[in-house]
């Protein structure tokens, strides 16, 4: 076994009987939404890095948790091939696009494809986990169909540490699409949502949509005739493919203007960024600050002056959960919707059972 | 691997289950279990035969009297919703595994969510374990009553209750057949995408439980891609939703595990699913190759090329000829292996696509290639591939069909292993496989009645999985490990690997009433099964039973 992966696995062990508490670090680059974690020592994991596999007639790459996500994407781009869910890769304090694939599965975050191609727990198909105890074990595995035992590799997917250190991943990835347009429009929010509802019931090769300012953004994927035949059906104004490309870039690792905005806002006026995950069809939800649609209406980040409680409230009415990401008062609770206590006695359980002395630290969507 | 000789109805075709009623008097013969152990009814393997639930752990308390179950379900039911006389409790002794079979204490039907709680609650008071059931359909035995226990039948809950049209999603009870929901919302313009091969009779609870896939789920993905929500009851009887109509929930993301754990978690009575887009056009291309490395290789030329068909199917010779003498659709019967590659989508996105695939097949080496012209022809071409398992039937008296996924890249090295696994074990094997996700279904062809040939075909099917695992494939792509590859699991699986598992089921289900003794086997049973695996092929007494 491999001199770096003793040395973590001995690393939580030594943890576990200092009675000591770690918290799990890839590129850094999400802390803004983990949390600080001041009493807990860093558990890094760019030490564990690079490619293990990567077969292209596989659909499949397996690397060490470590590993950038811009490597991972740059070796996909060579043989055609992509995440197609867009996961954000964020920047970190210098500007670099440090984020590594470890963070990306246990952040569980996606960026604008997500509606269109599934999450990240959709494109897990093995982990290598180190939970607690310092055991090792691996779940899942290389391949595309796999029913043997428990799928603990996708329940990892935004488990945010809750159950251990991810160390090695394998995704599926799909090939590059042929042909992509971003077409623009000039809508009202309502006006926007019935349109992708509409959209999105036909065969249409709809993959990534955004509203924000009277302003809605589609982008088509697909085979050329296919995407062609879209561009002239929707009709809207066609975005040439270098600007439209820079623009989802930007959106994906939220580095748009609204997210600069939102973020200055936050520092600025005790203001807060929100992400709401709801039911697609939920209606425009009134009077915030400024809001931008995202996922065909599934996603919808808020910013907001407003009490937690009113937010949290707006969500959970519409069959959906609140998370407030930056800015705002506290880490206590009311910072995200609250899980079902049915649910979070099983939480506790399992959390009990993968890291029975409590030596990782979640990040903060998953304090519970 | 699978045990059983499948007796395959015509009707349901494929992955269906043979009748449940095939022998009725077996059972009715032999006096109810009552220690978990010694109510398999005979069958022709059972000299052979692994007792699955010899592995059951056995409940905390003592095994509870049929008679104070009955009393206290009795209760909560209505009469003719509780069955318990053993002429009423036989059709349920096994699911599509009918080599398994056992009987359980009763079998409830309840008719609403809330008889559902009660029962579970009531259960759980008394300590009995609950197996769900829905249609039956499954192929590895995660049906199988259990001797001390209560089978829950979900056959009642076959309501859809809404479609919603602007959300794309489907609201449905889980007793709900899966073809049912796309013949439901077919004249909205959509369907449901996962289409297993018994699709007619497997319901949707079942699919949740087995995480089924079909032959589109390359490009649509599996049971877990196109559900949204899982309502259910937990072991206690209080009630728990999985996922949500959004995209994600606060917490661990438990709808992944909840789905493909064979009714161990949970019991699930209604399910949201989400709806697809039916395509314009569907067209299927016919390959020859004149042989299997090539046929093999031609599936990872179609993946390396950044095509992902519809539909990427492989048969070999044996199984060409077998389904021509069934359907007659035309088959080549001079190939050495056939695929079928299907494109939908719209008009113009299928013709781009099938050029694309043609000019990869022609590269690869295909003998002869033709592409389906209209709906009529395209049924032809998929006729022989979803009547694999019958035409199979007509060959031999009995098959074993495998479920292993491996890489795509060593389908070939597969094929040709098996060969000559056929000389070594003296047996024919015909090979069909969901080519495009590395998803194999050999079919081992023996007599059941010369217990000479099912220990060999038995040892062919242990080595299939064992090679699986070596190739970096897994030992079930879709049937599941129910009862039947607990043995298998402990190949696939290391020590910690299998206490984490069962600590996972502990965390939803603290008591173990849920189904228990399937999926995940324990310790014990893996230290028994690795010695006698050391010795495979050679056994000492191989009249013994092998437990």
């Amino acid at each position: 076994m491999n001199d770096t992966l003793i040395g973590l696995a001995e690393r939580v062990r030594q943890a576990t009987a200092a009675k000591a508490i770690l918290r799990i670090r890839g590129g850094n680059t999400k802390s803004f939404m983990a949390g600080v974690m001041s009493d807990a020592a860093t558990l890094d994991m760019r030490s564990y890095a690079g490619i293990v596999d990567y077969a292209p007639s596989e659909l499949v790459i397996t690397a060490r948790a470590g590993t950038p996500l811009v490597e991972i994407e740059k070796v996909l781009a060579e043989r055609g091939q992509c995440l197609p869910f867009d996961p954000p890769r964020f920047a970190d304090e210098t500007g670099a696009l440090s984020g590594t694939v470890g963070g990306m599965v246990a952040s569980g975050l996606a960026g604008p494809g997500r509606a269109a191609v599934g999450g990240v727990r959709d494109y897990v198909l093995g982990v290598l986990l180190l939970n607690g105890r310092g055991d090792l074990m691996h779940f899942g595995g290389q391949v595309m169909k796999n029913v043997a035992g428990y799928d603990v590799s996708r329940l990892l997917a935004g488990s945010w540490g809750a159950l251990g250190a991810i160390c090695e991943v394998s995704l599926k990835v799909l090939p590059m699409p042929v042909a992509t347009a971003t077409l623009r429009f000039d809508m009202r929010q309502g006006e926007a949502l019935d349109h992708l509802h509409a959209w999105a019931g036909q065969p249409l090769p709809l993959n990534a949509s955004v509203w924000w300012r009277d302003t809605l953004a589609v982008r088509l994927r697909g085979a050329h005739a296919a995407v062609a035949a879209a561009v002239s059906r929707l009709g809207g104004e066609v975005i040439p493919n270098e600007l439209g490309d820079a623009f989802w870039e930007g959106l994906r690792d939220q580095r748009d203007e609204f997210f600069i905005e939102a973020r200055h806002a936050a520092e600025r006026d005790k203001s807060a960024l929100w992400r709401l995950s709801l039911p697609p069809t939920t209606p425009v939800l009134p009077s915030f600050d400024d809001t931008l649609v995202e996922w065909g209406g599934a996603q919808r980040w808020i910013v907001a002056g407003a009490e937690d409680t009113l937010v949290l409230h707006r969500a959970e009415r519409a069959g959906g959960s609140a998370f407030r990401v930056v800015g705002g008062v506290g880490d206590g609770a009311g910072y995200a919707t609250p899980l079902a206590p049915s649910l979070l006695a099983i939480h506790k359980r399992l959390r009990e059972s993968f890291d029975p002395h409590g030596v990782f630290v979640p990040g903060r969507p998953m304090r519970f | 691997m699978s045990r059983s000789p499948v007796r395959v109805d015509p009707v349901l075709g494929d992955d269906s289950p043979p009748s449940t009623l095939a022998h009725p008097g077996w059972a009715n013969t032999m006096p109810p279990g009552f220690d978990g152990q010694s109510a398999i009814a005979p069958s022709r393997l059972d000299e052979l035969d692994t007792t699955p639930t010899r592995d059951a752990p056995a409940p905390a308390r003592p095994a509870v009297a049929q008679a104070t179950l009955v009393d206290t379900l009795r209760t909560l039911l209505p009469p003719h919703a509780l069955l318990w006389r053993n002429e009423d409790t036989t059709p349920y002794e096994c699911d599509g595994l009918t080599a398994y079979r056992e009987r359980p204490l009763a079998v409830a039907l309840p008719e609403t969510e809330e008889q559902v709680s009660a029962l579970l609650a009531a259960c759980h008071r008394l300590g009995v374990p609950v197996v769900a059931r829905g249609a039956g359909t499954g192929l590895s035995g995660g049906a199988m009553p259990h001797a001390n226990g209560l089978t829950l039948s979900l056959a009642k809950f076959n309501r859809i209750v809404k479609i919603d049209t602007r959300a794309r999603t489907a609201t449905v009870q889980s007793g709900v057949r899966n073809l049912a929901i796309s013949e439901a919302v077919a004249p909205h313009g959509f369907y449901y995408a996962p289409d297993p091969s018994s699709q007619i009779a497997c319901t949707i609870g079942g699919n949740v439980a087995e995480n089924s896939g079909g032959v589109h789920c390359l490009k649509y993905g599996l049971t877990l891609h196109n559900v949204l929500q899982v309502r259910g009851f937990l072991a206690d009887g209080s009630p728990a939703t999985f996922g949500s109509l959004a995209l994600d929930v606060p917490g661990l993301d438990l709808l992944s595990v909840v789905v493909g754990s064979e009714g161990m978690l949970a019991v699930v009575t209604e399910v949201v699913v989400k709806l697809t887009p039916k395509p314009q056009v569907a067209r299927c291309i016919m390959a020859s190759f004149d042989n299997v490395r090539a046929a093999g290789d031609a599936v990872a030329a179609i993946i390396a090329n950044g095509l992902i068909p519809a539909g990427l199917e492989m048969m070999d010779k044996p199984m060409t000829a077998a389904v021509e003498a069934f359907v007659n659709a035309g088959y080549d019967l001079d190939a050495a292996a056939i695929l079928l590659c299907e494109s939908d989508g719209t008009p113009e996105e299928v013709q781009e696509e099938i050029l694309r695939m043609k000019s990869v097949l022609v590269g690869a080496g295909a003998t002869q290639l033709e592409v389906s012209d209209n709906e009529a022809q395209r049924l032809r071409f998929w006729s022989g591939r979803k009547n694999a398992f019958p035409a199979s039937g007509r060959l031999s008296p009995d098959y074993m069909c495998m479920d292993s996924t491996i890489p795509r890249a060593r389908l070939a090295d597969m094929l040709l292993a098996i060969a000559e696994m056929e000389v070594k074990f003296d047996l024919r094997c015909c090979n069909v496989f969901h080519a495009g996700d590395g998803n194999l279904h050999p079919l081992i062809l023996f007599d059941a009645n010369d217990p000479e040939q099912l220990h060999r075909a038995e040892a062919f099917g242990a080595e299939i999985l064992e090679l699986s695992v070596a190739m970096g494939g897994t030992i079930s792509g879709e049937h599941g490990v129910g009862a039947e590859k607990l043995n298998s699991m402990c190949v696939q699986f290391s020590e910690t690997e299998r206490a984490q598992m069962l600590a996972l089921k502990a965390a939803f289900d603290p008591q173990g009433l849920l189904n228990p003794g399937k999926v995940i086997p324990t310790l014990s049973r893996c230290a028994e099964y690795g010695r006698m695996h050391v010795k495979r092929g050679a056994l000492a007494f191989p009249e013994l039973e092998r437990f």
